[in-house]
């Protein structure tokens, strides 16, 4: 049985479309409900849907053999794991966004407010640049605007709602998209399983280009 | 078998390995829990975390609770004039924990060989490393790599040192489709690339790998490389470890400390790898001894995760005496229901929180 950790939203809607048309169905996985975990024992394989930021926990302990992740997750959270595919869906980008015209003042700390405390560090780190970081959870684009920061580090998709906040990008840090990751001692025990749904979903990848 | 009863089977698994180390020859090795400070600062990068408990000695020196054994036990064989020298040790070891970012305490069991090793010798330690895991439970796989070959492609690709330290952490993540796209920002050749993107997803039975790799090692390093393991297969294959025992690249280690073969052992049911070991000479030479080293740990406190069932019962026995029943009717009972091998509670009143398998009354 393979235990697959999908991203519970938009995104993992689209990871199992793919999933499905790779030949990995679980019709009841459709119905709107309340229930989290979805099986095709015939196929042998098991969904379930947990919060994006907590899949790569899931298949670094091995609740998951396998999961769907962003790679801004990766890069924040680091887990253990096999990175073996960038499905090239959820494109967008971690970026420092600021108020329209701000310049950075090297004589004083940045303050930078953040969801992604380990990116933003290690960023920041690479330009030797001293920063003052304050993590927060939600509706990061706040923070400037009433002063409590001088840029954020956030994901940028479209930029929408930076543009209706009066923010800017100022720089981008990483790109970003959805891989797939693999729990490293199951895919010693359960190599030929998951090889096979990875070059499935790898043709439908190509297909979908 | 009171043995079984009452070790517990990470006690049992342990106590095996002991016997099988020793039967190889190796000798025990018992090291005190604290170690100076210096010794880790020196080779903090040999280390899985560099972060230590320290604390200081009433004469003021500072001292560490040791993350490490390996380090001891060449700081320890260094006086000493050996051709060979074979160890093994039980110890606990103190290190932050990778998914918890928490100090932990974790038991490790393993060996060192260091002197004038062989080839002889390295297959020795790793089908030693393969019958620990086997000992441990039928369901293991064992990985092994060669560091040699790794450098030697990473050479043939000039790309400077942080494009590879870049490169080794994406082969260990077997993440191909970003390790082309860091050959293409690095403009590296399209030889080297494609030896490189290669080692990415090189894994599998050893004869496969093998053949895949004669094409690839083309240099006099990575031809040495590949001969040992050529050499390291043929042993292994008459040693009758075949399956379970496989070739594959994501197994990276410190280049600066390990430069020969490289091995890492999974257990079914432990998320994380059991085992972890290596040749790593290049550790000698900064510590200035001028040897070669091979051993490996193996991490005990995944077992107890591993092997554990919880109890149906406390106790065997409850053991329900009347009050009026002299203490020494109690006591000669209970004495005949243990001496039958039973664990026994006794009480006048049945306890409410001792779950029993069966009840004797006395009267």
């Amino acid at each position: 049985m393979l235990n697959i950790a999908l991203p519970k939203g938009r995104l993992g809607e689209k990871v199992y479309d793919i999933l499905e048309r790779a030949g990995y169905p679980c019709e009841a996985i459709k119905e709107n409900g309340r229930k989290l975990i979805f099986e095709n024992t015939e196929l042998g394989i098991r969904y379930f849907w947990v919060k994006p930021s907590d899949v790569s926990i899931y298949v670094e302990r091995g609740a998951a053999d396998i999961g769907i992740a962003g790679k801004d997750i990766l890069l924040e959270y680091n887990p253990n794991v096999y990175e073996l595919l960038d499905l090239n869906i959820g494109k967008c980008r971690v970026a420092v966004a600021g108020k329209k015209g701000f310049r950075d003042d090297t004589r004083r700390t940045l303050k930078v407010a953040t969801k992604f405390v380990n990116i933003a560090k290690t960023h920041y780190r690479s330009v030797s640049r001293d920063i003052d970081i304050i993590k927060l959870n939600g509706s990061i684009e706040l923070a400037p605007i009433l002063g409590l920061s001088d840029v954020i580090v956030d994901i940028v998709e479209t930029g929408t709602t930076l543009k209706e906040n009066d923010l800017d990008v100022l720089e981008t840090i990483v790109p970003i998209s959805a891989r797939l990751i693999s729990n490293k001692a199951s895919f010693k025990f359960k190599t030929a399983e998951i090889e096979k749904l990875v070059e499935g979903v790898r043709l439908q990848i190509k297909e979908n280009d | 078998m009171l043995v079984d009863k009452v070790l517990k089977k990470e006690e049992q698994a342990a106590f095996n390995l002991r016997s099988l180390y020793k039967g190889y020859g190796y000798q025990p090795f018992k090291m005190s829990k604290f170690e100076e400070y210096d010794l880790y600062v020196r080779n903090k990068d040999f280390l899985v975390s560099d972060r230590v408990i320290t604390f200081n000695d009433t004469d003021g020196r500072l001292l560490a609770l040791k993350p490490d054994v390996t380090l001891s036990i060449i700081k320890n064989s260094k006086g000493e004039n050996l051709d060979k020298h074979k160890v093994y040790y039980s110890e606990n070891v103190y290190r932050i924990s990778g998914s918890t970012g928490q100090f932990k305490e974790i038991m490790q069991t393993g060996l060192e060989c260091i002197g004038e090793i062989d080839m002889l010798d390295v297959c020795e330690v790793v089908s030693l490393a393969a019958e620990s895991l086997a000992l441990v439970s039928d369901e293991y796989v064992l990985d092994i790599s060669h560091m040699g070959i790794v450098t030697a492609f990473l050479k043939e690709a000039c790309g400077g040192r942080e494009f590879e330290s870049r490169v080794t952490a994406l082969i260990a993540e077997k993440n191909t489709h970003e390790l082309e796209a860091l050959c293409a920002e690095y403009k590296i050749s399209p030889s080297a690339r494609e030896k490189l993107v290669a080692l990415s997803c090189m894994y599998g039975e050893r004869a496969e790998v093998l053949k895949r790799l004669d094409g690839l090692c083309t240099d006099a390093e990575a031809r040495s490389a590949l001969s040992e393991l050529m050499e390291l297969d043929k042993l292994l294959s008459s040693s009758g470890l075949d399956k379970k025992v496989r070739f594959d690249f994501s197994v990276v280690n410190n280049m600066k400390y390990y430069n020969g073969i490289v091995f890492k052992g999974f257990i079914s049911g432990i998320c994380e790898g059991a085992l972890s070991g290596g040749e790593y000479d290049n550790l000698l030479h900064s510590m200035n001894l001028e040897a070669r080293a091979i051993g490996f740990a193996l991490y005990l406190d995944f077992l107890s995760e591993l092997y554990y069932t919880p109890d149906e019962y406390d106790v065997d026995v409850l053991l329900l005496y009347d009050t009026a029943v002299s203490h020494e009717a109690v006591v000669t009972k209970k004495r005949e229901l243990i001496s039958e091998g039973k664990s026994v509670w006794s009480a006048s009143i049945p306890p409410e929180k001792i779950r029993y398998r069966e009840i004797v009354k006395l009267k």
